[in-house]
């Protein structure tokens, strides 16, 4: 490279490597740091080593082996497996229902998916507190029917429809654009050499679309797992996820050391979930091919 | 396509198969849009008590419109969305030229870097962020001798340097797209033809990718006007935005009000689709 | 002293990363010429273009133009321009700001640029189309205007890159002829990249084939076409019969060779051999010459028995295979001047004959 192309270089990526670098890395390894700190009171670190946040997340409590903010970690995790699965239930159809329709009521369709995922999104988490209030909307109209009120508001099913309900177009969207890809003439290949349909679908089209399932699940996993609006909203801090519990250490309980031990731990699982995940993954295509 | 193909000698397992297509397809549009519709029919609902029908009234809106509390927020949100909108996009298109055009050590690790503020949690983020302001905020009072009301406080500035620190990322691989679908040899003609590089920037680079630099930025816009974890943690004293205003009320109560609030919000969200579909269309025609 | 060339590469080599795309080639290409690289995709002959107008910077070795070397100027600093395989019209602007924008450049005025412009639409026969955009064009039209994009500018040398490569048949064959004659009226340097053996040969004065990063021989097409210097040209160029054979004598550019068991030939040799040894001999179809059996062959040509085993009738001309000896077979090309009739039979004997100089050993 000449001297002109590289001080062009420096121009172009300096600023926001600066940036991100000081605003994002840097933070990021301070969190790791202050896991090995001591706790001060009243919010902040005193700078001596120290491993007490991480004795206090993996030492078991009374009869189980498990604490409850581990708990909360590994419902956190479950919590998001169930939100992507019950998404790609949903969102897999409807992604293929928009495919196969012709290109201009695509485009219709797929606008509709887009108003969620630009709405802002703790609107979105109201309009489910509004309807599953103790007085809200469903629970008036049972009542107007004669029937019971439920306790809806503040257990997890509501969490869980929130989740649902807010990643639903994260979903749809990676899906669609590699369904879109999708030679439908494979499909009829494969019939015509004597595949049905059952068939068609795991033989052809859920290999092809694979990307975009994996795609949609990292998309729909990695953010529900640290989420804090919908438990906040819906959950009213009866049903706490793992989003509370750093909202917590770092805020009323005063335990930053903990909290980022809790984020830490969080990460890896994180991380090696996603790279045990695409690996799978990679395998697969592998043998795919 | 092959949905209207008719003629397929077809079996009972097709039938069913698109009739369950239709039928997950009305499922989920109305599980999308009921929540949404009855919060904004009921934000024109004449009653205090919320869920109950009791008539129709714009009295909701005309609180709204008074409350001085969400007229400064409105204000802080639109400032923090304009100015960390623009620092990003100039950063972030800066950033997607030097990826996309440039050979360099490390490019595939600071590709890799440049992805994590997309896929890592907001929580995570916003405590970190959090952490960090404490320690420099305080290195800094320390520093220059600042104390009580002249000390540096989290506020706005530090909500919009923490929104450019997630937007430069979006705004990066929206423009990152577009710079890939940019045929190569258009630079390498301008350059044949005696352009120099702010040349075939300015006169070939730029124009071809405005699209993709103004969807970036739509992109940004929005998210930052909808930031509500990372603003959170960020904000202090008088930075408060509209959706830590709403969120606020949300946990002290449910009021008509906040439906209010929220369908203009709603309202706005829409207007920034339709300009970003229009800004989209507009890029794959003209090239 | 030297010649000094209007394009010079000297001992170039290029690579990327562990590929060698180009391996030291020394090239000069005289001025006025029309030069082309010719060999198949992925032979380094685009990665020399691309070289010559500063896309890409030699790994080692020079670069000259007009004399003085160019091997770190940046493409906006060379007088060379070049029309791209894909044209790369800048789509957001008209066909005149396309054909305008080299000249702006150069910081020309408003009125010589207009009117240069207008001259340069009408010099490829579209003086109308200057308001319309590129993707108004048909492809034909919007090479058309590629080149004048380039040639606008006057420069001292046009680089082609596959130019007709995107074309069809027809349109590309009156496009060559076009093209040709416009570099005779220009009087500029021409590098032609193609893999087009026959495009090569009906546009160029000089030819350089290339293969695996190398340049192999370079000639005008008749010394390419009538003396390649190995097989990969002979084959590359044309079509040729290679003959497995043993040399065993050779006097100047004379040489005597076996083939199969009995066979003597006669045939040209451009490098000296000294004792025996293995070599190929090749033939063109079209040289060799088939006659009733027993007959002698036109003046000068050594004759050889031989059977039909194979007669395809193609139109213009047949193509035999004939059998010298079991093992020794050769294609041969004979144009349909007489009636079907006295065209020769599958199993026919014939005599076979051709001149000692349109044989030729190739050394491996």
């Amino acid at each position: 490279m000449t001297a002109r192309r590289k001080s062009l270089l420096a121009i172009l990526l300096g600023p926001g490597a600066f940036w991100i670098g000081l605003f994002f890395l840097i933070p990021l390894i301070l969190v790791v740091v202050y896991s090995f700190l001591e706790r001060r009171s009243g919010g902040g670190v005193l700078w001596h080593f120290s491993l007490d946040a991480y004795i206090k997340l993996f030492s078991p409590t009374g009869e189980t082996l498990i604490n409850d903010f581990m708990m909360i970690v590994l419902r956190s995790l479950w919590w998001a497996a169930l939100t992507s699965f019950v998404c790609l239930i949903i969102g897999y159809p409807l992604a293929f229902f928009i495919a196969l329709q012709p290109p201009s009521h695509r485009t219709a369709y797929l606008f509709f998916v887009l108003i969620p995922f630009w709405t802002n999104f703790l609107v979105r988490t109201y309009a489910w507190k509004f309807i599953l209030n103790n007085n809200g909307l469903l629970n008036n109209l049972l009542q107007a029917l004669g029937m019971n009120r439920i306790a809806l508001i503040n257990t997890p099913t509501a969490v869980l429809i929130g989740l649902v309900y807010g990643s639903l177009p994260f979903m749809v969207l990676p899906l669609y654009a590699s369904i879109e890809k999708l030679d439908f003439d494979l499909v009829e290949a494969a019939q015509d050499l004597g595949a049905n349909y059952v068939r068609v679908f795991s033989r052809v089209i859920l290999p092809l679309t694979m990307p975009g399932i994996v795609a949609g699940i990292v998309l729909v996993f990695i953010p529900v797992s640290g989420q804090y609006i919908v438990p906040t909203i819906l959950g009213g801090g009866k049903v706490a996820m793992l989003g509370n519990l750093l909202a917590q250490q770092f805020g009323p309980a005063l335990n930053w050391p903990f909290g980022s031990a809790i984020a830490v731990v969080f990460m890896a699982l994180l991380m090696v979930g996603v790279i045990f995940y695409l690996r799978g993954d990679a395998r697969e295509e592998e043998v795919g091919l | 396509m092959t949905g209207h193909r008719g003629g397929i000698p077809g079996s009972k397992l097709l039938r069913w198969g698109k009739r369950l297509l239709w039928a997950n397809m009305f499922f989920s549009f109305f599980f999308l849009y009921a929540p949404i519709i009855i919060l904004v029919a009921f934000s024109f609902n004449d009653s205090r008590l919320g869920a109950r029908w009791a008539g129709f009234t714009l009295k909701w809106y005309g609180q709204m419109m008074e409350s001085e509390a969400i007229r400064v927020a409105v204000r802080n949100s639109l400032f923090v969305a304009f100015v960390s909108t623009a620092i990003s996009t100039v950063l972030g298109t800066m950033t997607a030229i030097a990826m996309e055009r440039f050979r360099f050590p490390f490019r595939r690790t600071y590709d890799g870097i440049l992805y994590l503020p997309v896929i890592i949690p907001d929580i995570v983020m916003a405590i970190s962020l959090l952490a960090f302001f404490s320690l420099s905020l305080g290195w800094m009072n320390n520093l220059f001798g600042l104390q009580g009301n002249s000390a540096l406080r989290p506020g706005l500035t530090t909500v919009i340097i923490a929104h450019v620190a997630f937007n430069i990322s979006f705004v990066a691989i929206v423009v990152r797209t577009s710079l890939r679908e940019l045929d190569p040899n258009f630079e390498e003609a301008a350059q044949d033809l005696g352009a120099n590089e702010w040349i075939t920037f300015r006169r070939i680079i730029l124009p071809l990718i405005t699209p993709g630099i103004l969807g970036g930025a739509l992109l940004a816009f929005t998210l930052s006007l909808d930031d509500f974890v990372i603003t959170f943690f960020t904000t202090g004293p008088g930075g408060t935005t509209l959706p830590i205003e709403v969120f606020g009320r949300i946990r002290r109560s449910i009021s008509p009000e906040i439906n209010a609030i929220s369908t203009v919000m709603l309202l706005a969200s829409m207007l920034l689709v339709v300009v970003s579909q229009f800004v989209q269309r507009r890029g794959s025609t003209s090239v | 002293m030297a010649e000094i060339y209007d394009v010079e590469l000297r001992n170039v080599t290029k690579k990327f990363g562990d590929f060698t795309a180009v391996k030291d080639i020394s090239l000069g290409v005289h001025k006025g010429e029309f030069f082309s690289l010719l060999g198949p995709s992925g032979c380094g002959k685009t990665t020399n273009l691309r070289m010559i107008a500063g896309f890409e910077a030699p790994t080692s070795g020079e670069i000259f133009l007009d004399g003085q070397p160019v091997s770190q100027l940046p493409p906006f600093k060379r007088n060379v321009n070049t029309v791209f395989q894909n044209y790369a019209l800048f789509p957001h602007l008209t066909v005149a700001e396309n054909v305008a924008f080299g000249l702006e450049m150069k910081g020309l005025g408003k009125d010589e640029i207009r009117k240069r412009v207008a001259d340069a639409l009408e010099m490829v026969r579209l003086p109308d189309s200057g308001a319309k955009k590129p993707h108004q064009l048909s492809g034909g039209q919007r090479q058309r205007i590629a080149l004048a994009r380039a040639i606008v500018n006057r420069p001292q040398v046009l680089l082609l890159d596959e130019p007709l490569g995107a074309l069809d048949l027809k349109l590309r064959k009156a496009m060559q002829l076009e093209l040709k004659e416009l570099q005779r009226q220009l009087g500029i340097t021409f590098v032609f990249v193609t893999h087009d053996q026959e495009e090569a040969l009906v546009m160029s004065d000089r030819i350089g084939v290339m293969n695996h990063g190398e340049l192999l021989q370079v000639g005008t097409p008749e010394e390419i076409y009538d003396r390649p210097a190995n097989r990969f040209v002979a084959d590359f160029i044309g079509d040729t019969n290679f003959l497995p054979c043993r040399v065993t004598e050779c006097q100047g550019e004379v040489a005597w060779v076996q083939v199969g068991q009995g066979i003597r030939v006669k045939a040209a040799c451009d490098q000296a051999v000294s004792g025996e040894r293995q070599a190929t001999l090749a033939i063109r179809p079209e040289k060799i010459h088939l006659h009733p059996a027993g007959s002698a062959g036109g003046q000068g040509e050594d004759v050889f028995p031989g059977r039909i085993e194979e007669a395809v009738f193609m139109g213009t001309d047949t193509r035999y295979v004939v059998e010298l000896e079991p093992g020794v077979q050769l294609v041969v090309r004979y144009q349909n001047v007489n009636a079907a009739t006295e065209r020769f039979r599958e199993g026919e004997t014939v005599a076979v004959s051709w001149r000692p100089i349109s044989a030729r050993v190739l050394l491996s």
